[in-house]
């Protein structure tokens, strides 16, 4: 069993177990990945990518949508 | 409502045509029902939404696609909160990412009391994004030669203020607004500042393409009557300017025939 890791999730400190892949966050947060925009290390992932991209410890996740505004 | 006489051509930004000269925000209302109901009323094609963090915590009530059909709706993600180019830029491409299409409002303002824009940051913003394909559509002062460089840099449709954002304060500056009209290709949308009906409408007479607005739907009292208001206030403007008003005299004119008289 490997360790849980560290990750920086919108902003905090968050513990993971290793080896998670983008779209099992996702997931696991119960978030539609349709409509969630995820950014990993300011880079973002495209919607495709998500299931293969394995989380590593110390990454920053910036997830987003859409809300009101003008 | 299409009058006879005076048929008006549709609005094409950045290739795509547009029936309604109306554009709303999705901000700050009390309910979605609300906004909603408004949006709907105010018979707006194109609506506007910001690029923000999902709360973990309760990510299914703010998020917008829960509430407005992109079917129905064209989505124009804004980066609205950006004070930089950086910041702007990564926003616009988080919009694409999360939209349906690579239009984009592109904010990059300048100072939080009068959330007046950066207009040096804007043209900046607006040459990487249009450079990487986006379809900017950019907000800015009601400044001639800004509006001129922001068209030079690629612009789709360039977005002068009629005042402050969320200020209410009407059309401020309407010669500012018809000489960057007189002078530009793109379409001009003035984007801020409206408050009722008459100041959409004069906006429109004017001869400008379309308006933005948000908080004079949002915050009236009842937000659904005053969409509608703003959209037949922005049709009534549009057709008074293709009408073409009369002279302005400061005389007066009868309108009655001054012969036959009684004598």
């Amino acid at each position: 069993m490997t360790e849980p890791i560290t990750i920086q999730l919108n902003g905090d400190n968050r513990i993971i177990g290793a080896d998670l892949t983008l779209l099992e966050l996702l997931e696991s947060l119960e978030l539609d990945e349709r409509a969630v925009v995820v950014e990993l290390n300011r880079e973002i992932v495209r919607k495709k990518r998500l299931g293969e991209t394995r989380i590593k410890n110390g990454d920053e996740i910036e997830l987003v949508h859409f809300v009101g505004g003008g | 409502m299409k009058s006879n006489t005076q048929q008006d051509t549709l609005l094409e930004i950045g290739g795509r045509s547009f029936t309604s000269r109306l554009m709303v925000g999705t901000g700050k209302y009390k309910t979605n029902r609300d906004m909603v109901e408004a949006v709907a009323a105010s018979g707006a094609e194109i609506v506007t939404v910001a690029v923000r963090r999902v709360d973990l915590d309760r990510s299914k009530e703010e998020a917008i696609l829960h509430h407005l059909d992109p079917d129905k709706l064209f989505l124009l993600a804004n980066t609205a909160g950006c004070y930089n180019v950086e910041d702007a830029v990564r926003y616009a491409r988080l919009g694409r990412e999360a939209g349906f299409n690579d239009f984009i409002k592109l904010e990059v303002i300048g100072d939080q009391d009068t959330l007046l824009p950066d207009t040096v940051g804007l043209i900046e913003a607006t040459r990487i994004l249009a450079a990487e394909g986006f379809k900017v559509m950019a907000y800015t002062n009601d400044d001639l030669l800004t509006a001129l460089k922001l068209e030079d840099m690629g612009c789709a449709a360039v977005m002068p203020l009629a005042s402050p954002i969320g200020s209410g304060l009407g059309l401020l500056n309407p010669y500012n607004i018809r000489i960057i009209k007189s002078r530009l290709s793109v379409p001009v949308i003035v984007d801020a500042g409206v408050g009722t009906a008459s100041d959409a409408c004069v906006t429109m007479e004017q001869g400008v393409d379309g308006i933005l607005m948000n908080t004079a739907i949002a915050e009236a009292d009842d937000p659904v009557a005053m969409g509608r208001a703003m959209g037949l206030a922005v049709e009534a403007g549009r057709l008074a300017y293709l009408a073409g008003r009369m002279p302005r005299r400061e005389i007066a004119v009868p309108s009655s025939p001054t012969s036959g008289m009684l004598g």
